[in-house]
């Protein structure tokens, strides 16, 4: 197998291949790291390579296998997004608050991909703050989609989208607090999985809306994604939501058996709101579904419309508590020669935020004051356990729910961001799923005009199991996830 | 409910974000453009309804209260912008 072609394998041939030492971790290492260099000036995906310890890290994965240890992810090369906190390596979260931060612990995610065997090769760029559909508010410039550099990668999780797609490692973590895994890999054709809320410990991510924040894997395959979901997922006595419930072998387990299976469609993401072209393609995969013997129902999310209003202020009041803590005193960026206390708030709060941060940081201010609360945040989350309950109905009819992930293809640059609310709108299909805390897998569902668009499964609380059974029922009858951008667009 | 630039500007001190006067005027019309999006909120009726904080209505869990691990001063002061002995160091705060 030549060096190249290894790029575009998924995870689990790769552990195939090291298990029987037809590669080396360092050998895999190094061809990761030579595909960053050869492609992050034109993508802009990475913001820090970890190369020395990337490569002992390999080195150390090539003795365990010598020794006939294998992990789950025993010498996989892998990049995190910038949000997960890794001891004595710079975590920017996107933001020029924390450029020059260096955690002094590494996030529950980052101790147990280690632990499983996973190499580190470094950090991915993402919107600031996890605050974005585009990766346009990173504060250390766009990324690009491998697949139109004019376009947008998607995000937040968008370093890593593009990352994946362009070779440069085949898995990689996100977050998803409103679309930010299914939303970039619908529109860098990957396969992404937001789990349920609780499944993953968040101690050590940055915090944005700690209600509905959620990590999870992003990669070529479902097959990729459920190894990786093992590998991260379970209780942690440092994150007192994490949830107190088994954690499954979710590779172990996966079946390609749908017979019978009920997906449901929605009405109300099926109207004709729906991009045409997208409709199209999301209703051919679910042909292929059909096909393997799952059964399409219509059903109804009654209160859908309204996710998008609920959302937007949930997630900014809490982002408003979460980011009080930038205070230019103990860690993050402090504004030069402050005249007084308030002078330091003000300045570097002002200086270390972008607009978009500092816009939700002011409206969740807003429905938290004295006066609004009722009016907005207490009603938010009155509503939110209205839209909770329409999906929860829905789940007595069927084991799965389907829809776009994502309104349309990758958009190019600037399209959005003069109106926050028309890129608000990117994570239309996606913002309920975070308010019912469900899980949400975004997998390839074939090109638009060249362009990757993506399918959503949602499956029943801490039930990941049954939708990337169907993801990998998919990629077994299918080649939607095979598409590869043309490297020669990125490769310097 | 119209937003205002006096009113952006109680919040934005609320907030401890100092916005200049010559984005006020941008910065108070896209604020009111999500305003607007929220406002639909209110032509739901939800009398009655238990507000939602957790998905899964789930309690917090408390653990003993015992020492697991202790701080690693020297790297936690590490990336403090401004110390010195030990302390963080701030403006001074009283004369």
């Amino acid at each position: 197998m030549t060096e190249s072609s290894f790029l575009a394998t998924p995870v689990s041939v790769l552990q195939q291949m090291l298990r029987d030492r037809s590669v080396s971790s360092v050998e895999l290492t190094e061809a990761f790291l030579e595909r960053i260099a050869a492609s992050n000036e034109a993508l802009n995906a990475v913001v820090t390579v970890c190369e020395e310890q990337a490569l002992e890290q390999a080195r150390e994965a090539d003795a365990a296998i010598g020794q006939g240890e294998l992990r789950s992810l025993t010498g996989i090369p892998m990049l995190h997004k910038d949000i997960f906190c890794t001891q004595g390596v710079r975590t920017t979260c996107g933001s020029r608050m924390l450029e020059n931060f260096i955690p002094a612990y590494d996030a529950t995610v980052v101790t147990k991909m280690k632990a499983e065997g996973a190499i580190m090769l470094g950090k991915c760029n993402m919107d600031e703050f996890a605050m974005g559909s585009s990766n346009e508010t990173s504060y250390f410039g766009t990324v690009k989609n491998p697949w139109n550099l004019n376009c947008v990668p998607g995000g937040s999780s968008g370093g890593s989208a593009a990352a994946v797609a362009a070779g440069m490692a085949p898995l990689v973590t996100g977050t998803d607090t409103g679309g930010s895994i299914r939303q970039p890999a619908s529109l860098c054709g990957l396969t992404g999985l937001k789990p349920t809320y609780g499944r993953v410990s968040r101690l050590g991510i940055i915090a944005f809306a700690s209600s509905l924040d959620q990590a999870g894997p992003m990669a070529r395959t479902a097959e990729d994604c459920a190894i990786a979901l093992t590998a991260m997922s379970g209780i942690d006595p440092g994150d007192s939501t994490s949830a107190d419930v088994p954690v499954p072998d979710f590779h172990g387990s996966l079946d390609i058996r749908i017979d019978g299976l009920r997906i449901g469609l929605p009405r109300e993401y099926f109207n004709d709101g729906l991009d045409s072209a997208v409709r199209e393609r999301v209703m051919a995969t679910l042909a292929e579904l059909e096909k393997a013997g799952a059964v399409l129902v219509d059903i109804d999310l009654p209160h859908s419309h309204y996710a998008i209003a609920t959302y937007y202020v949930i997630a900014p009041a809490e982002a408003s508590a979460n980011l009080a803590r930038y205070d230019g005193v103990r860690f993050g960026y402090r504004c030069e020669a402050p005249q007084d206390l308030e002078d330091l708030y003000l300045r570097s709060r002002s200086e270390g935020f972008g607009e978009e941060v500092q816009r939700r940081i002011l409206v969740g201010t807003y429905a938290l004051s004295a006066g609004f609360y009722d009016a907005y945040f207490n009603k938010a989350q009155q509503v939110r356990r209205v839209i909770t309950e329409d999906f929860h109905r829905a789940f007595e009819q069927v084991d799965i729910i389907a829809g776009p992930a994502a309104p349309g293809v990758a958009f190019p640059f600037g399209a959005k961001q003069q109106d926050p609310v028309a890129m608000y709108m990117e994570d239309i299909y996606t913002l309920a799923v975070n308010l019912a805390g469900l899980p949400g897998l975004s997998a390839p569902a074939g090109l638009i005009d060249g362009m990757p668009v993506g399918i959503q499964l949602i499956g029943k609380p801490f039930d990941e199991q049954t939708i990337l059974n169907t993801a990998h029922r998919l990629q077994t009858d299918t080649d939607f996830h095979l598409a590869q951008p043309d490297q020669r667009g990125f490769m310097s | 409910m119209s937003v205002t630039p006096s009113d952006i500007e109680k919040v934005a001190l609320l907030a401890r974000l100092a916005i200049a006067e010559t984005d006020l005027p941008d910065v108070t019309e896209r604020f009111a453009r999500v305003l607007a999006l929220v406002n639909e909120l209110n032509t739901i009726d939800t009398k009655g309804v238990v507000p939602m904080s957790n998905p899964h209505d789930m309690e917090q869990r408390l653990r003993a209260d015992s020492v697991t691990r202790t701080n690693d001063r020297d790297a936690l002061m590490a990336t403090a912008p401004a110390q010195q002995d030990g302390y963080f160091l701030v403006p001074k705060v009283i004369d």
